[in-house]
């Protein structure tokens, strides 16, 4: 184990940090995120993701957030266990029925102010699912939207760049 | 051909039944298959409803054989199979939550999927009108002193799908786990039922996001077959290459999670960094992180540039040069091997038992590959080992991805040598009369059956698309017994199974 932590010292680091001339998405977001978090929510914003139906797509990509690339923690984002310590959700969709009731209590669960990131084409409207008798809709039909996210799934960047235009709009308020 | 099935399974042949042939059995018939299963004879591969049928795939595993025995049931009514063999509980219970049919002397008739949620009852058959306010679940009794519960789910404390686990604890150890299912069924087969190919296609790239390339790939397969054609050369190895890369990354994904799962968060860091290597050499060859919509019936969807292909030639350089530290590392550290050897074993008889495909198997002894056992374009050409042991614990199913990984690679390289030239799609055209086929794909989890009916329209009749993890939740529940709580992520983890493919 000693050789491979010496051999990361010697590694150069992965993460995608430092704006270089053409200005790379993640390190525009780096400045960003910190201002406005640090205004509204101090300097950490905390997530709880709840999948309230997807095809766990979204979670892959959620999870690789965390990986050496884009190393969310940076800018005070993080995951945490339990909706009572959050100030996000992060939910994937499409909302199951089966699913609904477990989405308000968790909605119920986090203490305001909070806001709703709906992740995906499924979040929004049902996406490839709307319409079936299982479906309750996107996760706007269930709880407030502050922000959706597209794409299917979303890069790990796009939900980067999510959650910037999210401080946003939590500025705005 | 037909001797494997002799004295087995006894039934008129479906005419137009394509890849595998389907026996309309009587009721009979379908118990002593019941039977044949029981005594492991045959290994259960799934079941499945119709309007007034009932469906079955089974495997004559040491013969390499498959086939399909279905049942009219003009009255609802059909022997239970599970009450022979306990693999078919689940799928029945599911053939009467969609279906309404009713599995004669059935030991447990609860509801699995139907959480009392949807406002109907049977949405695929009689689909009555029902109340939506939800249903209480009865768990299984549980008796003795000094035994408490422990509820989790549906939505669980990190980044993973919704389902509820229902603990009995004596102490730390866990006395029984009772699995609740069904949150994310989203009612894919509904949808499919009068899709056009392509909409169906789609539909079963989102049964399961980690496996989109496996369901693509089977459900193209069993169009094809159905129909009578297919795909191009290049297209098959295309198939291949993208069925590699997604192995390979879930299978390095999951190996740093489960070693995360014990607390050693090293192996979690590097690892996570060679999935995201796998995903951008994807993207850069495949257009798509996940090549989601890649593979279509009739071909795929896009081709593999010069440049994609040297991605994907470096990245499995980098693989190579990072990966055998990283089993090191696994294999040296004590407190980690501490946690997984001997955790969570499952018994070779079990995973027989269920016809566990995937690690899950193999790490049981259970050689079923169905790359292997069931072999298919372009497998059939390239040489690959299937690794097997036999000790049935997290260390093993650990291992067996691992060197899972290895044969990938190797594969990949043997793709990427073969790949032929050519075009990438032939053309489908409505069969003119109702055509069925049923199809079976090694995902990096297990084997995903795809069954499927064309009608003479083109459009999906009827198509069931089953997840590995069919069999495989259930002995997690089997395995978790005995062992602390503090173990159930680590077991979880290391089975990793789907619950968007299994809830559908």
């Amino acid at each position: 184990m000693r050789k491979l932590l010496f051999e990361a010292l010697l590694k150069p680091i992965l993460t995608e940090a430092r704006p270089s001339a053409d200005g790379d998405a993640i390190d525009q977001l780096a400045d960003a995120v910190a201002r406005k978090a640090r205004k509204r929510l101090g300097r950490s914003l905390s997530i709880r993701e709840v999948d309230a139906g997807s095809s766990n797509d979204s979670e892959l990509e959620i999870h690789a957030l965390n990986n050496a690339f884009y190393d969310i923690e940076r800018f005070g984002i993080r995951f945490v266990a339990s909706p009572r310590h959050a100030d996000v959700l992060l939910v994937t969709g499409p909302v199951t029925k089966n699913m609904r009731q477990a989405l308000e209590r968790t909605f119920a669960a986090t203490p305001s102010p909070k806001w709703v990131v709906a992740v995906g084409d499924e979040a929004f409207d049902g996406g490839a699912f709307a319409g079936s008798y299982a479906v309750a809709g996107g996760v706007g039909d269930v709880v407030p939207v502050d922000l959706h996210i597209p794409g299917n799934p979303p890069s790990p960047t796009a939900l980067l760049q999510g959650l910037l235009a999210l401080l946003d709009q939590a500025d705005a308020r | 051909m037909t001797d494997i099935w002799e004295g087995i399974v006894e039934g008129k042949r479906a005419e137009h039944h394509h890849g595998w042939p389907r026996f309309e059995v009587d009721r009979d018939g379908w118990t002593r298959a019941g039977e044949a299963l029981a005594q492991g004879r045959l290994i259960f591969a799934g079941l499945w409803g119709e309007k007034a049928a009932i469906h079955m795939a089974v495997l004559a595993e040491e013969a390499g054989k498959a086939a399909v025995l279905t049942l009219a049931c003009p009255d609802l009514t059909f022997p239970s199979v599970g009450r022979l063999h306990p693999p078919a509980i689940r799928p029945e219970r599911t053939a009467h939550d969609l279906f309404g049919l009713v599995p004669e002397g059935a030991l447990d008739l609860r509801p699995w999927l139907d959480h009392g949620r949807w406002g109907v009852r049977f949405p695929l058959g009689a689909c009555e009108p029902a109340p939506a306010d939800g249903v209480p679940y009865a768990f299984l009794p549980v008796e003795g002193e000094s035994l408490h519960q422990i509820p989790v789910g549906p939505v669980h404390a990190g980044i993973i799908e919704p389902g509820h686990f229902r603990f009995t604890a004596n102490g730390e150890t866990v006395v029984r786990l009772e699995a609740r299912l069904g949150y994310v069924h989203k009612g894919i087969e509904g949808l499919m039922q009068g899709a056009t190919l392509a909409r169906a296609a789609e539909l079963a790239g989102r049964v399961s996001g980690d496996s989109t390339v496996a369901y693509a790939f089977a459900f193209a397969r069993a169009a094809e077959a159905a129909l009578g054609i297919e795909a191009p050369p290049r297209a098959v190895f295309l198939r291949a290459l993208m069925a590699e890369l997604e192995r390979s990354a879930n299978h390095l994904g999951d190996f740093g999670a489960i070693c995360n799962d014990a607390a050693f968060a090293l192996m979690l860091a590097h690892c996570a960094v060679l999935r995201e290597r796998v995903l951008r050499a994807a993207e850069a060859s495949f257009g798509h992180r996940m090549m989601r919509d890649r593979i279509v019936p009739g071909g795929v969807a896009c081709d593999l540039e010069p440049a994609g292909a040297a991605a994907i030639a470096s990245l499995v350089k980098e693989i190579r040069a990072r990966l055998p530290a990283l089993i090191d590392l696994y294999d040296n550290t004590a407190s980690l091997q501490d946690r997984t050897v001997g955790t969570g074993i499952l018994k070779p008889e079990l995973a027989r038992q269920f016809g566990a495909g995937g690690y899950v198997g193999r790490a049981s002894g259970r050689a079923f590959d169905t790359r292997r056992a069931l072999p298919y374009a372009p497998y059939d050409r390239l040489t690959f080992e299937v690794p097997v042991m036999q000790e049935g614990d997290v260390n093993a199913r650990v291992w067996v991805r691992i060197k899972e990984v290895e044969q990938s690679l190797s594969l990949i390289d043997q793709i990427l040598e073969l790949m032929p030239e050519g075009p990438l799609r032939v053309e489908i055209a409505s069969p003119g009369t109702p055509v069925e086929a049923a199809a079976m794909v090694e995902g990096f989890r297990g084997d995903v059956l795809v069954w499927l009916r064309i009608g003479a329209d083109g459009l999906v009749e009827r198509c069931h698309p089953r997840d590995p993890s069919w069999f495989q939740w259930p002995l997690l529940e089997a395995v978790i017994e005995g062992n602390i709580v503090a173990d159930f992520p680590l077991c979880n983890k290391s089975f990793n199974c789907s619950y968007s493919g299994h809830d559908l």
